[in-house]
């Protein structure tokens, strides 16, 4: 027992998994039958169950690690089957905190006790970790807000920088389509890995050391607000609309480019709803407005999901950007770097022949406003979960995103115009 | 480009178990779109070279958990916002993506490009045949529109007879939502 606790606890110090509130089960299957169904549960591979002893025989009970969400699943099935359990260990962090007297659960730190980076978060909790993030981090991050959404949440911004004045600067955004839900939690990682990484992996921190990066990770709170009380599949902002009872305006047919143009809707119903104006939602004008108040911004990249794609401009026009070729090439050695890890593979190319023409999009606003690296990121995955990507895939998910916006930033550093 | 008929793809697919990502099968298809109708389904014709694995054991081993129920199953919201399935809902789910598979192929264009977004509802519709059916309520998320659109789909199963959508309808959403 002790050693399989050991083993765990050597992983444990060298990613940002935690194991709050994780369950380890003993379970007694009485026959065949039951060895049978323990070995069904065990191949379904979304519960990420670590079985420390596996089904094989009733002889022998087996042991296995729930992680917090497939909690109630595994105890439902198993009640429903009849199936004796007894809980080993109630939560897993406590015994290997007292192992290594660390501050992991700590009732001490209610900042980290309620943020998991492998779960997805309520907009409170991720912007309490955004401050946690600025304050224990104050030498590399500060938080700072760029305006007000339609409800009046705070637009927060992480700026990661090591100081000077006006460094060239990468922008990145997250979650400015509601519902998908990977990419705030993606951001919010990434947000993580800058600063821990700072000082220690190379590239980072000579990337840091001429350009700051700014890092918006919710820029639709009202929006992911909603899809947490009422709606899951929200897409738009909340802004009422003049005469209609419809709410919301799709923030990425917003933007100034193309607007009005074939890829948007003029129906206030509609999840493509482009608005009454461009930069009509305060979302999006603040963003223009941070943008062009800076000066010095040298590459726009926005996160969205699903689909797998890496795409560059344009989408309210099918014909190539004048940097085609670079950014073609660029975008795929940034696809390159995210394959590399997980095997996850991403379609490059122009958002009009990779998806369909779409007017008013970000990257159109910012490569037309002289920001060359303009790229949209289409996360995981391709359809079987879509928007309710399991829990159980952010942190692949956001590693391998990092590795895709580290390559391009790295070019974008030697590139600097 | 067919004169007269329409548009015609031949394609090449590899099919992949979702079950043991190693087990794949090729196939090859030929999708036609109709000219003008819009409210025709393309017409589909394809080949399997390999046959598919056999998958008695699992139908039946589902087939007969849902038989012995006391209760009518119901359940909603599968997967849930975190996209967790419960493991005796996973078969449920792999029905409806099943079914909705046929719904999409019925109302599919070659503008369009679904994809079964979540089961907002199922209830298990008892029969004294030895049909199992089921009455969901599915989001189909429409990739080019981006909408999320509600559909309610009556499936019949059986482990020897397959798989059948008796009764399809668009649902109307609402303005609030």
């Amino acid at each position: 027992q002790t050693s399989s606790t050991m083993l765990l606890f050597e992983t444990v110090s060298e990613d940002l998994l935690i194991y709050c509130r994780h369950q380890v089960l003993r379970i007694k299957a009485r026959n065949e039958e039951e060895v049978k169904k323990l070995q069904l549960l065990e191949s379904l591979e979304h519960l990420e169950l670590d079985f420390w002893i596996n089904p094989s025989t009733p002889a022998l009970p087996v042991d296995v690690r729930i992680p917090t969400n497939s909690i109630q699943a595994v105890k439902a099935f198993l009640e429903s089957h009849g199936i004796e359990y007894s809980i080993l260990i109630e939560d897993l962090q406590v015994v290997l905190d007292k192992e290594k007297d660390d501050m992991a659960c700590s009732q001490r730190d209610r900042s980290i006790n309620s943020f998991s980076y492998e779960t997805y978060n309520s907009l409170d909790s991720i912007y309490a970790e955004l401050d946690h993030l600025a304050s224990e981090y104050s030498n590399i991050v500060s938080k700072f807000q760029i305006g007000e959404s339609y409800e009046k949440w705070p637009l927060y911004v992480l700026k990661f920088s090591t100081g000077g004045s006006n460094h060239p600067a990468i922008w990145i955004d997250a979650g400015i389509h509601s519902r998908e839900w990977i990419t705030q939690a993606s951001a919010i990682w990434i947000a993580k890995k800058i600063t821990s990484d700072y000082g220690k992996d190379f590239s980072i921190t000579s990337l840091l050391n001429k350009m700051d990066i700014f890092l918006l990770t919710v820029a639709n709170p009202d929006g992911y607000v909603f899809t947490h009380t009422t709606n899951r599949m929200w897409r738009k902002t909340r802004s009422k609309n003049q005469g209609s009872l419809c709410i919301g305006v799709d923030p990425n047919r917003n933007w100034d480019a193309g607007f009005g143009g074939p890829g948007a809707s003029s129906n206030p119903c509609s999840d493509s709803y482009r608005g009454p104006s461009a930069n009509s939602e305060v979302e999006v004008k603040s963003v223009v407005n941070f943008i062009k108040n800076h000066g010095n911004i040298q590459a726009f990249l926005t996160l969205h999901s699903y689909s797998q794609l890496l795409m560059y401009p344009y989408g309210y026009k099918c014909t190539e950007p004048r940097d085609y070729a670079e950014l073609d090439a660029l975008g795929r050695a940034a696809a390159s770097s995210i394959q590399s890890l997980y095997g996850t593979t991403f379609r490059v190319g122009s958002i009009c022949t990779t998806i369909y023409q779409a007017s008013g999009g970000s990257i159109d606003w910012s490569y037309d406003y002289g920001i060359k690296y303009s790229f949209a990121f289409e996360l995981r995955d391709t359809g079987r979960y879509g928007f309710l990507l399991p829990a159980n895939q952010i942190i692949p998910t956001a590693e391998e995103t990092w590795l895709g916006l580290k390559k391009i930033m790295e070019h974008v550093q030697d590139n600097v115009y | 480009d067919i004169d007269d008929v329409g548009h015609k793809y031949h394609l090449e697919l590899v099919l992949e178990d979702v079950l043991d990502k190693d087990s794949t099968v090729n196939c090859t298809a030929e999708v036609l779109y109709h000219l003008g109708n819009k409210n025709s389904a393309p017409s589909v014709q394809f080949t399997l070279e390999e046959e598919l694995k056999n998958t008695d054991e699992a139908d039946n081993i589902f087939y007969n958990r849902i038989k012995s129920l006391e209760k009518e199953l119901v359940a909603e919201n599968i997967p849930d916002s975190h996209g967790n399935v419960s493991p005796e809902m996973e078969p449920v789910r792999l029905l409806a993506w099943v079914a909705s598979g046929y719904v999409i192929w019925q109302n599919s264009t070659e503008n369009t490009k679904f994809q079964l977004a979540q089961i907002k509802h199922v209830k298990q519709v008892k029969r004294s045949d030895e049909y199992l059916e089921f009455d969901y309520t599915i989001l189909l998320h429409e990739m080019v529109s981006q909408e999320i659109i509600p559909w309610q789909m009556t499936v019949l199963w059986h482990p020897q007879h397959g798989v059948q959508v008796t009764q399809d309808s668009r649902q109307p959403k609402h303005a609030s939502e």
